[in-house]
This record gives structure tokens, C-alpha cells and sequence, in this order.
């Protein structure tokens, strides 16, 4: 066991300062594990055999001339494959980007690999102890910084003027208070759980096709047809893509024998047509999974399943709630068009919900 | 309210005669030929007058589309009453096929063999993809490449499904499937999808290899094998001992 304990290299700087425990661990060492020390130094074998020590620097040197070659295959690969926007589709860009990254990738790995090798097998293997020095300044450095933090009060008057001091501080105090009034525009202007009870939705707003936005006949809806559906007035909605999450509807044709329908809903249909929320009430994913026979909905994020001919109801699944349905009814022109906004809030539950 | 019947009767009456005129453009040998693959092959289940069994649904308002997608693509005849039908090696010839199809549609007309000038693939595919993520992907994936439903049951991989089978499978809604008739995705709609279909089968992915396109799961199993896998071995080698 080989232990350089005070004259450790790279230490020389410290030389002058005696080696002494710092004052924050100068208890009684309690560690009831002893320090069983560094493991009996072992020769690698390129200490051994200079046949190997020769095969690994040899090695160390061919990581090193690849990875060369390895950048030079990138510049060479810019040239050979290059990006070619009057090719349809992507297929050069992936080319040139796959050709370049392999070049560069395998040019870093290789160095990596070779100062890795480098250091494992041919610097010296030799174990040793660093001692660290102790933290604690000398005393005459130690009264010297004293000495300048007093000089430099009695100099400002820090401690003397103190009404100066304390209006600073004041006033330091003071400066970040505009952000909290400025910051809090970034919450919702209303309170967020009267923004979930509320959709585009309202009165005769007409169901239309998502994206085109053209307005749904009820003939148009043919039994085992599945509509994604949007509100007519979307697009007036400050935040388009927030007021879509939480308007979207999928309308679906069921045989009206099939239709197993509430007393109290049985208006809020039309003929088997049905609309319900495509906001899953577990985590809000889009349900929309539909089967035309089972007349199951599938959540595909965590396979919540709701059953459209007996009012959505949870036959599956973390979801704790059916989803909500979209009274629907017919305009004079013969158009679908809502009832009312949901009756409740769609989406996942939240703690004001049932406020 | 009477004006709503009207025009639903009138839109069906103008369906109806629409797909009459094409069917009586068939030959009677056609017909003939039909009719007698079908009560060899498929009255069985669907009865000899379309009327259905216990074993198998009525076919009566399906139309030649949904004959041609079925029988088309192997997935009737039956084997077996599963989860669903599945694809499988196509039990007659194309003339066959459409026999049975012309002979199904005689009895009772139904959506029509789309025409050729809607599975050519060359329209806006770009509107395809923006409908197909709307109406299709949750099911099919948002690069067709298929996904579960419930029970058993799965939305198949549309990778090199013939046209005409996919703008079918949109018309007549086989098995679970949803119908997207023609009042939801016209027929320049269902065309600009099978654009987008054809686009995605002949392009390769742009990010390399795509895992089967199945997303997340995929793509997550895949780094935390191989790519965890390979920091774990970097790591032990890095911190062993040398020889």
C-alpha cells in the first residue's frame, strides 16, 4: 500500500499551512465503521506485459484516428448528402442529418472511449490519499478581514447614519412589490371553475363539422354515423383552441330502439341522434373511439369505457363520472342545433364542481 | 319538421335510384354468377333472401361497397365468430367478388363500388391528413398504422390497403367502424384521406426508424431498453477497474 499522505501531489501550495482538522469536525470521530484504507495496489496487466502496454496504446492511438476519420466522414457527408428542398418529402433532410450525426457522434464516442483507455491502462495506476486542508483562516488573516469590514463601516457611516440605512432598506424592499401586481394578469381574469362550467354552447348555436364548419342535417346523420363536431360560433371565441377543448361533441346515430334513454333527457335528442361531450371525465383526453354496434366509447389513454345507448354511462375504467350530453334539436331549416349549453361542467372533476 | 322528412326521403329516394341505375348496368350473368356464389357461400349465415340468421346480420341496404370491402379483403367468409373478422387471404377471384357484389346489390341497393376517379391518391393530401386525424386516427393512428378497442376488438393497420377497400370501409362502417357517409366526408373528402394514405405508405418517415408508428409505448420501450441499456453499460465500464 502505497500512501502519500503529507507530501500528496499537487498539494505544494499549501505547504506552508500546518495540516489541522477543521474547527466544524473537530468531534470525536462515532463512525463505528474503521476506515478499512485503499485495497492492496494490483499491477494491470499493461504494467506487466509490455507487449500489452504497447497493443493498448496502440489501440488508444487507432480510437484516436478514427474519431479523425469520423469528422472528416461528417464534412464529407454535408457534400454527399446534401439537403435537397426540390425532392418531395423528407428523405434528404433525414439522410444528410442521419450521414452528419453518425460522422460527428461516432468522432466524440471515439475520443471519449480512447481518453478513457488512455487513463485506465496507461497513466499510472498508482493508489493514493489527497488530504484536503483545514478550512480555518489564519488568525492574523482572520483580524485583517475584521478590520476592513470596520474600516469600511466607519468610513460609509453604515452603522452610523442610520435613518439613510433604513430608508435604503426600505426602499430596497419596496421595488419588487409592482411585480405581484403585475404578475397576477397572468391568472385567468374570472375564477377558473366559472370558466369550466361554461362552453360555446348555448341556445340554437348549430352543430356544424369540425374543421370545415358547415352546418349538420339530421337526415345527414345515417345510422352508425359518427360526427366530430364543433359550435357554429367557434371562431368568435377569444382563445379558439381553449374554447374548442371544451366544446367539442361527438354526435352519433343509434337505432332508437337501442336508445335506452332517461325520463328526464328523453328531449335531448333527436330521433337516436345523441351528442355527447368528447372530453373524458377522467383526465380530459378526447374520447372518440366509437363502435357503431357495441355503441362503447373508448378512452385511449386510460381505457375509460362509456356506453352512448344507455346515457355514457361508466362500463369501464378510471372515469368517475358518464360524459356529459349536448341537448340537441332541430331547427326550422332542418339543422342540428344545441338546446342549451352542458347542464354541467365537462371534463375532468375539479374541487369546486359541485359548488 | 315535415320539410326535415321530405328531404330525407327525397335525399334517400335520389341514394336509392343513384346505385338502381348502376346496378341494372350488370349483365344477368353477372347476376347469375352471383347469385350462385352467394347461396353456396354466404346464405348460410345471411339467409338466400339477405334476410340474416341468428348466425350472421341481414344484408339488405348494405350495397355492393360493403360486399367488395367484406368479401375483398378475405374477411368474409368467416372463419370462425371472434372479437371481429380479420383479414385474411381472399377466398374468390376479382370477378367473383364483384358478382357477389352486383348480386347483393340487386336485391337490395346500398352504397356503390366507389368510382375510380376518387382512389387515384394524387388530390389534397395535406386536407386528408387534417380529416384523418379528425375522424380517424383515434382509432387507426394517427399514421394508420392501427390500434386496440375493447374486448378484443381492433381498429386494423390501413398500411397498403387497396384504395378502393378504404374508401368501403369509410361508406358502409364494417363491423365496429363508424359510418362516414357522404353527407359527413364527401366523396373529394374520402379522397383527399386516401391521398393521405398513399402518401404516408409510399414517403418514408422523416425521423428514421419508425418502430411500427406506434408512438409513445413503442418509442418509450425502445429508449429504456437500448438506450438506458447502454448509459448502465457505459457507465459499469467506465467506473471497472482495468485488467
Amino acid at each position: 500500500m502505497s500512501q502519500h499522505d503529507d507530501e500528496a501531489t499537487g498539494s505544494a501550495v499549501e505547504a506552508h499551512t500546518p495540516r489541522e482538522v477543521s474547527i466544524g469536525t473537530a468531534v470525536a470521530n462515532s463512525d463505528a465503521v474503521e476506515n478499512p484504507g485503499l485495497p492492496p495496489h494490483r499491477e494491470r496487466v499493461t504494467d506487466l506485459d509490455p507487449r500489452k502496454d504497447r497493443q493498448m496504446s496502440r489501440r488508444v492511438v487507432a480510437l484516436f484516428l478514427f474519431s479523425i476519420l469520423a469528422s472528416i466522414f461528417a464534412i464529407v457527408a454535408y457534400f454527399v448528402w446534401p439537403i435537397d428542398v426540390s425532392v418531395e418529402g423528407f428523405g434528404t433532410i433525414r439522410n444528410n442529418n442521419m450521414a452528419i450525426g453518425i460522422g460527428l457522434a461516432f468522432a466524440l464516442l471515439a475520443i471519449g472511449t480512447g481518453v478513457v483507455l488512455w487513463g485506465k491502462n496507461l497513466m499510472s495506476g498508482e493508489e493514493f490519499v489527497e488530504q484536503r486542508h483545514g478550512t480555518r483562516g489564519t488568525d492574523e488573516v482572520r483580524a485583517k478581514v475584521v478590520k476592513i469590514f470596520d474600516d469600511a463601516n466607519k468610513e460609509s457611516g453604515f452603522g452610523r447614519r442610520k435613518l439613510i440605512r433604513n430608508t435604503l432598506f426600505g426602499a430596497i424592499a419596496a421595488w419588487p412589490l409592482p411585480a405581484i401586481f403585475l404578475f397576477r394578469d397572468l391568472a385567468p381574469a374570472a375564477e377558473p371553475h366559472e370558466l369550466l362550467r361554461h362552453t360555446m354552447w348555448d341556445a340554437g348555436i348549430r352543430l356544424v363539422r369540425d374543421p370545415d364548419g358547415t352546418p349538420i342535417r339530421a337526415a345527414d346523420v345515417t345510422i352508425g354515423s359518427a360526427f366530430h363536431v364543433i359550435p357554429e360560433n367557434l371562431e368568435e371565441a377569444d382563445h379558439v383552441l381553449d374554447a374548442k377543448a371544451k366544446a367539442v361533441v361527438l354526435l352519433m346515430r343509434l337505432n332508437p330502439a337501442e336508445l335506452n334513454e332517461r325520463e328526464d333527457r328523453k328531449d335531448w335528442s333527436y330521433d337516436g341522434i345523441v351528442a355527447y361531450s368528447k372530453i373524458c371525465t377522467h383526465v380530459g383526453c378526447p374520447v372518440a373511439l366509437y363502435e357503431q354496434h357495441t355503441h362503447h366509447l373508448l378512452c385511449p389513454c386510460h381505457q375509460s369505457q362509456f356506453d352512448v345507448a344507455n346515457h355514457a354511462a361508466v362500463i369501464f375504467g378510471p372515469a368517475a363520472r358518464p360524459l356529459p350530453q349536448l341537448p340537441i334539436e332541430v331547427d326550422a331549416e332542418g339543422y342540428l342545433v344545441a338546446k342549451s349549453d352542458f347542464t354541467e361542467p365537462v371534463g375532468p372533476s375539479f374541487w369546486e364542481r359541485e359548488r | 319538421m315535415i320539410g326535415l322528412l321530405s328531404t330525407g326521403g327525397a335525399y334517400a329516394a335520389f341514394g336509392a335510384t343513384a346505385t338502381a341505375d348502376e346496378t341494372t348496368a350488370v349483365s344477368q350473368s353477372t347476376l347469375d354468377e352471383g347469385e350462385k356464389l352467394f347461396a353456396a357461400n354466404c346464405a348460410t349465415c345471411h339467409g338466400a333472401a339477405l334476410e340474416g340468421t341468428e348466425a350472421g346480420p341481414s344484408l339488405h341496404g348494405v350495397g355492393a361497397a360493403s360486399v367488395d370491402f367484406q368479401v375483398g379483403t378475405g374477411r368474409m367468409p368467416m372463419a370462425f365468430d371472434g372479437a371481429q373478422a380479420e383479414r385474411k387471404p381472399v377466398q374468390f377471384t376479382d370477378e367473383q367478388v364483384k358478382a357477389l357484389a352486383a348480386y347483393v346489390a340487386s336485391i337490395s341497393p346500398g352504397p356503390a363500388i366507389p368510382d375510380e376517379e376518387y382512389l387515384q391518391g394524387d388530390t389534397d393530401a395535406a386536407n386528408g391528413a387534417e380529416l384523418f386525424r379528425i375522424n380517424c386516427a383515434m382509432c387507426h393512428n394517427v399514421a394508420g398504422a392501427g390500434g386496440a378497442l375493447t374486448e378484443g376488438k381492433f381498429a386494423p393497420p390501413l398500411g397498403g390497403v387497396a384504395p378502393e377497400h378504404i374508401y368501403e370501409a369509410m361508406v358502409t362502417g364494417p363491423q365496429n367502424m363508424p359510418v362516414f357517409n357522404d353527407m359527413n366526408l364527401s366523396p373529394a373528402d374520402k379522397a383527399d384521406i386516401i391521398s393521405y394514405l398513399t402518401y404516408v405508405d409510399d414517403n418514408s418517415s422523416p425521423g428514421g426508424f419508425e418502430l411500427g408508428s406506434l408512438g409513445p409505448v413503442a418509442e418509450g420501450l425502445f429508449i429504456w431498453i437500448f438506450g438506458l441499456g447502454a448509459v448502465i453499460a457505459i457507465t459499469v465500464w467506465l467506473t471497472a477497474k482495468a485488467n
